[in-house]
């Protein structure tokens, strides 16, 4: 239940970017996106926040269409981190993370007591609370990240959208922001490009290609050889060690080259 | 993976205490209930968040709805106190308490015991005319304000939409073509016209998507066409004394300000501030964009309509009654930005009332400096904001940073 799609799909310019695909996680599961460059996963991660309205399908959150629930009540449940957030505006770290707190103020109230510890909360968890004062644009790429994720928790979603949020961020962090994600109470959908992470962190695993959901289910089922070269076109090792014998994918090059030649011809 | 979860793990608030509550009762507790919950990263995390806190009273306080308040309502204070003090500045030799007399007596007090000339000057032109420009200063200021945020783009101003070339299409069409037979003022026509190149601005950007870039473009391309058709009616038909008539209006010019043009104008003024207002957090949400708005509960389409239509009501109102008078809406709004932070909630009040204070000081001045010349105030807002501006700019870039000025944000 919770946010659910059911055979949505999406059209630009005559072409279908996502092909009806429905998904149905449970309160708490985390899915994982996967798929190539353009397949879509950006797309169905806007068809479920209802940023962009369905060609054809449904979205429902609690089993009420988006449109239905309303663009301020889905925003209190749902929160997006997008892949890329630029802004002119002159804004410190805690100015984006109060962002979050938008869809549950009325128009001319201050922020109350609840905004104050959500935003507390959201900046502890994201380890943010000593760069409050920080100018945005004086982030990295990958600090920039936490902050739109300390703005999402602070939105204190039970579901919660992120496109590629491991982008730009370093392994130490990368493994922290999955884990606060994956251990949270809340359902999450996150497009990963990762296969190992996405392994590691995911209850279940949702395979794009071309718009269309090619595969589904639990990482140990999904992530198999055949899936990563039909879907990837590339080779690969797929064997249980991952911890808690989920799979572990490593790639292996191209048939035609041969590795050793090609590093003794660099060296 | 264990390193990530032993870090978070201590930084959910402990059963035992190591809260604020207990961190100002003070003595050994918060100490030794920190070792006891393994919790001295969170006591310390903290406390420190503590000390923040203290150290940002002062901004919390002014970000804070009575903060926002008094600043408020200090400007109102300083937009009334320059009323009063520019109707006494000129030739006519009038005092502060002069004006109050006068402002008493109309409205229903003792008899004012001024000449009926020096009351003339008082009720008759010089109170309207400063309260007009603090309409438009105000308005100007406000639809700036909103029209960067919502556009997205720092040059945006009032006039981009393209309100004000066709208010000076509308305006030489009646002085100088006639249209009207008489009947249409100069500025039914102003309004006429900046109305229509709204509605075709509103119209192009519809067909060509509706986005925030077609909106700008559909701007400027009416803007375009309308500068264009002003020019080509000037050029055609105008005589030399028309067109001077013509110039000084499109430069801007309070000098025939009445008290119907400063209770329309008021009245709009009223209006979009309120509808803005109500907005203020929804034009927050738009600094990361349109589609990060929307994932935060807005309803970007309607919002965004709603907001032009507004601004651009106010901008042809305020127009049609004093000309283009440039500057204010495009600077004032950063300059606002640079003393109080960019969330909305103060920003459009600020930009408001410092739009206003700028505007009766420097129409006053525009009237006094030449007298008996009168500068066209357009001309004396940019002459006299810019170099006001560099300076705030270097301010802004030098305070940067400071604790102060960056708590004072959303």
């Amino acid at each position: 239940m919770s946010l659910s799609a059911r055979n949505v799909a999406w059209r630009a310019g005559g072409r279908l970017v996502v092909d009806g695909v429905s998904l149905d996680p449970r309160p708490g599961q985390t899915v994982g996106l996967l798929g190539p460059n353009g397949s879509g996963k950006s797309t169905l991660l806007r068809l479920l926040a209802g940023i962009r309205a369905t060609s054809s399908g449904v979205v429902t959150l609690d089993g009420r269409p988006l449109r239905e629930v309303g663009r301020k009540a889905v925003a209190r449940r749902v929160a997006v981190v997008e892949q890329h957030a630029e802004t002119g505006v002159e804004l410190t770290v805690e100015d984006v993370v109060r962002l979050g707190r938008i869809p549950h103020r009325g128009a001319w109230a201050g922020p109350g007591a609840e905004d104050e510890a959500a935003v507390r909360e959201a900046v502890e968890r994201t380890r943010l609370a000593d760069r409050l004062d920080q100018p945005w644009h004086s982030l990295s790429g990958g600090e920039r990240q936490r902050v739109q994720i300390a703005r999402a928790l602070a939105q204190r979603p039970s579901e919660l959208l992120l496109d590629e949020p491991t982008n730009h961020l370093d392994v130490r962090h990368q493994l922290e922001l999955l884990a606060l994600v994956a251990r949270g109470p809340v359902t999450a959908v996150v497009a990963l490009h990762d296969l190992n992470l996405a392994a590691m962190f995911c209850d279940h695993l949702v395979v794009l290609c071309q718009g269309r959901a090619v595969a589904a289910g639990p990482p140990g089922e999904v992530l198999t050889e055949e899936l990563v070269a039909q879907v990837y076109g590339v080779r690969s090792v797929v064997t249980a060690e991952g911890p808690g014998g989920r799979p572990s994918v490593r790639f292996l090059p191209e048939e035609e080259t041969e590795p050793r030649q090609t590093a003794e011809e660099t060296s | 993976m264990t390193a990530a979860s032993g870090g978070a793990g201590p930084r959910t608030p402990a059963p035992g205490g190591t809260g604020p509550g207990t961190a100002a009762s003070g003595g050994a507790g918060p100490e030794t209930a920190a070792f006891r919950d393994h919790s001295v990263v969170a006591a310390a995390d903290r406390s420190r968040w503590q000390t923040r806190r203290r150290a940002r009273r002062w901004a919390l306080a002014l970000r804070s709805g009575r903060g926002t308040a008094v600043v408020c309502a200090l400007g109102v204070v300083a937009c009334a106190l320059s009323v009063a003090l520019v109707i006494t500045v000129g030739q006519a030799g009038i005092g502060v308490a002069d004006v109050w007399r006068v402002v008493a007596a109309r409205l229903g007090g003792a008899d004012a015991g001024l000449t009926p000339l020096r009351e003339g000057i008082v009720w008759e032109l010089r109170l309207p005319r400063a309260l007009l420009a603090a309409v438009c200063g105000a308005g100007l200021g406000l639809c700036g304000a909103v029209l960067q945020s919502l556009l997205r783009n720092p040059l945006a101003d009032p006039f981009v939409l393209g309100v004000s070339s066709g208010a000076s299409t509308g305006a030489v069409s009646v002085v100088v073509l006639g249209v009207g037979g008489g009947a249409l003022s100069l500025s039914a026509g102003a309004f006429a016209g900046a109305a229509l190149s709204f509605a075709l601005v509103l119209l192009l950007a519809h067909t060509s998507g509706g986005t925030t870039d077609r909106v700008l473009l559909s701007g400027i391309a009416a803007m375009q066409l309308f500068s264009a058709l002003t020019s080509l009616i000037v050029f055609v038909s105008a005589d030399a004394e028309q067109t001077r008539g013509v110039l000084f209006w499109l430069l801007g010019s309070l000098g025939s300000a009445s008290w119907a043009e400063v209770a329309v104008g008021a009245g709009a003024l009223a209006l979009t501030l309120v509808v803005c207002l109500a907005r203020a957090h929804a034009l927050d949400a738009f600094a990361f964009g349109p589609e990060a708005a929307a994932a935060l509960g807005v309803r970007v389409r309607r919002m965004r309509l709603t907001l032009l239509l507004v601004t651009a009501l106010l901008t042809a109102v305020l127009v049609s009654s004093a000309g283009a008078i440039g500057f204010v809406g495009l600077v004032l709004p950063h300059a606002a930005r640079a003393a109080c932070g960019p969330a909305h909630r103060r920003l459009l009040p600020v930009t408001a009332l410092l739009g206003a204070v700028f505007l009766v000081w420097v129409d006053t001045a525009a009237r006094t400096l030449l007298a008996p010349r009168e500068l066209p105030v357009g001309v004396a807002t940019s002459l006299l904001g810019v170099p006001a501006f560099v300076l705030i700019l270097h301010r802004g870039r030098r305070g940067r940073g400071a604790p102060g000025r960056a708590g004072a944000g959303l």
